[in-house]
């Protein structure tokens, strides 16, 4: 038995479809920077929406996720320039994150390893990871054909091809709409996950381990269970990032990148779905406005943003906007209906 | 022999840095539980202030005086107007210093440009056998990293501060009610967490240089080495500046220093797997 679509959701589903039929129609009145513009920060999106689930859901803070988004791009760039069949690639992109992180996960999870620990943990995961890659610049080193020339990154990935059709290739408008239909995806499972009875655990977990371990459930495994999806969803961006700029680089696991991650679901709010989404909207855009205005370092940018989220709005935008919203409909229904209220103070007196 | 003196040093040198650059994160997150993100800029910070030093010509000694006072400063303020209103709150904490943290390194590199600039220090060198020479500056470093830790762990055991301190942290509703102005043990506390840090950069420039982005290098081996040190912050700093310098050193003279970082996590995710509150806890003895 499923529980009905709560008001939320129902706000939720709307906004969704409105900004769908919006993004759908752009390629057919706008150029191709602009869906260039807009497909990254789906990418990102799917990034967010990775770490936002963990966070907001389950209580899990995985600074991390840049990890995954590395390993799926990397994954892509080496299997498809080595072989040319970029369909596995893209599985290889979203597979080889989740057995990586099946493995990190299960030392940190079953270590017993929560909370801030956690957070610390991922995140020196990623900033290894990326000294690693960084320090792939011997142009021995090679997967196959492929050279992984350390902070280089590697260039000149080959386009996305139709699975079924291999000579056909995926261009901008394509791939704009590919990105956007993964993205949409993602999202819809993750909704369909939050309302199964693993969902319903998870959200357990958050709110009281203890009791969810009491009743039967092991926490371990289900923490497990959502890194490893979440690994793999990170993965999945990693991978539609390599097909978008058809370049991989370090800069993809560095610190930043994992900043700007929680840096968006905070913004956009961790408590809903619809959070991760908005805040990678409102800060990627606003960080590509201020690189394009040349109001000097996105860092300081950054990180002012970052301070002011946790000290004036912690909640995110989405749920302040929602309240608001709510407030407004609040007052627009009790003005459409004055007569009511009339009758109803006239019937006390 | 020679050889096996140099790889000695070697191990030795590699054990003082993780000291050197954990011991004011032992302070700040040993002690307050604050999850200071911004623990490497703080590091690059001092090592900026050394460079400050050098410009205005100071004697050396004088520029890590400086920037053990300046960095102390800075962290004095930082706790005043950020970390003060989020004690209790450890994520937000962990976020807004990472805030601060990319804050430093965009202000530093819009004042001072990307580049990587030099602190010089003439002291010469050590002859060990033929082949082998040891900079008598990398001894400083060793003697300078244990003396830091040796005189913060003094500094909490066995002063009238240190009690005053540890009890504030342990208790400090009770601690308040016996007239302690918890407020300032928490600034002062922080202050020199961050003095030591500012000391820790400082002693590090002349053998790294300064760049804005150095402290991303620091923070992930301080973070490593604090809680896999576990609940004694100074005596598991100790222990684990000793197993992951041990692993660092004996790796990256076997290998390559990037192998040899690499080994030092892994190693940290194998080893709290199996002692998940660190080195050094006290779960489960009394």
């Amino acid at each position: 038995m499923t529980p009905k679509l709560s008001t939320t959701e129902i706000a939720t589903l709307i906004i969704l479809a409105l900004a769908s039929v919006a993004i759908l129609a752009v390629p057919k009145f706008a150029g191709l920077s602009l869906q260039l513009d807009l497909s990254i920060i789906f990418v990102y999106a799917i990034l967010a929406l990775s770490m936002g689930f963990m966070w907001g859901q389950v209580g899990m803070l995985s600074f991390g996720q840049t990890v995954f988004f590395g390993i799926g791009g990397y994954s892509y760039a080496i299997f498809a320039l080595n072989t040319g069949d970029t369909t596995t690639a893209m599985l290889l992109a979203i597979l080889l994150p989740m057995l990586v992180a099946a493995l990190l996960g299960y030392f940190i999870i079953y270590g017993g390893i929560n909370d801030i620990y956690f957070a610390v943990i991922t995140m020196v995961a990623t900033i290894a990871l990326e000294k690693a890659v960084r320090a792939t610049s011997d142009p021995r080193i090679k997967i196959g054909d492929v050279r992984l020339q350390g902070q280089n990154g590697i260039a000149a990935l080959p386009d996305l091809k139709v699975p079924w059709n291999p000579s056909e290739t995926l261009f901008v408008t394509e791939v704009y709409y590919l990105i956007f239909i993964a993205m949409l995806l993602v999202t819809a499972a993750y909704a369909l996950l939050l309302r199964a009875r693993v969902g319903r655990v998870l959200v357990g977990i958050r709110e009281n381990e203890q009791r969810i371990a009491l009743l039967g459930y092991d926490p371990r495994r289900y923490k497990l269970l959502i890194f490893v999806i979440s690994g793999g969803v990170a993965g999945l961006a990693g991978g539609l990032y390599a097909v978008w700029g058809n370049f991989v680089a370090p800069e993809m696991m560095n610190l930043n990148a994992s900043a700007s991650v929680v840096i968006n679901v905070l913004v956009g709010g961790k408590a809903s779905l619809l959070g991760p989404l908005v805040g990678t909207g409102i800060v990627q855009s606003l960080t590509s406005w201020l690189g394009s205005a040349g109001v000097g370092q996105v860092n300081v940018v950054l990180g002012l943003i970052l301070i002011a989220a946790v000290q004036v709005f912690p909640q995110g935008v989405v749920p302040m906007v929602s309240a608001i919203c709510r407030w407004g409909l609040g007052h627009l229904v009790r003005l459409a209906q004055p007569s009511r209220r009339a009758s109803a103070t006239g019937g006390k007196q | 022999m020679y050889d096996a003196i140099i790889f000695l040093y070697q191990i030795l040198f590699s054990i003082s840095l993780f000291i050197l650059i954990s011991t004011g994160l032992a302070v700040i997150f040993g002690m307050m539980k604050v999850i200071n993100l911004a623990q490497g800029e703080f590091i690059m910070l001092g090592a900026y202030f050394a460079l400050l030093g050098e410009v205005i010509g100071l004697p050396f000694i004088l520029s890590v005086v400086l920037a053990m006072v300046g960095v102390g400063l800075f962290g004095v303020l930082v706790e005043r107007l950020l970390i003060r209103f989020l004690y209790g709150r450890l994520t937000d904490t962990l976020l807004a210093t990472w805030g601060l943290s990319l804050l430093m390194i965009g202000a530093v590199t819009t004042f001072l440009g990307p580049q990587v600039a030099g602190v010089s220090v003439e002291t010469g060198r050590i002859a060990v056998g033929e082949v082998y020479s040891i900079s008598v500056y990398n001894l400083y470093i060793i003697l300078v990293a244990f003396a830091a830790l040796a005189s913060c762990w003094a500094l909490w055991r066995y002063t009238t501060f240190g009690m005053i301190a540890r009890a504030v942290m342990a208790n400090p509703g009770m601690t308040s009610a016996l007239g302690v102005d918890c407020h300032r043990y928490y600034m002062l506390t922080f202050g020199i967490g961050s003095a030591i840090s500012g000391l820790a950069g400082a002693m590090l420039a002349p053998i790294v240089g300064t760049q804005p982005t150095m402290g991303g290098l620091y923070v992930a081996q301080a973070f490593v080495s604090v809680i896999t040190g576990g609940e004694l912050p100074f005596l598991g700093t100790l222990l684990a500046g000793g197993l992951f310098g041990t692993t660092n050193g004996v790796l990256s003279y076997a290998y390559s220093q990037v192998i040899g970082e690499i080994g030092v996590f892994l190693i940290a995710i194998v080893l709290l797997r199996f002692l998940p509150h660190g080195m050094t806890s006290q779960k489960g003895r009394s």
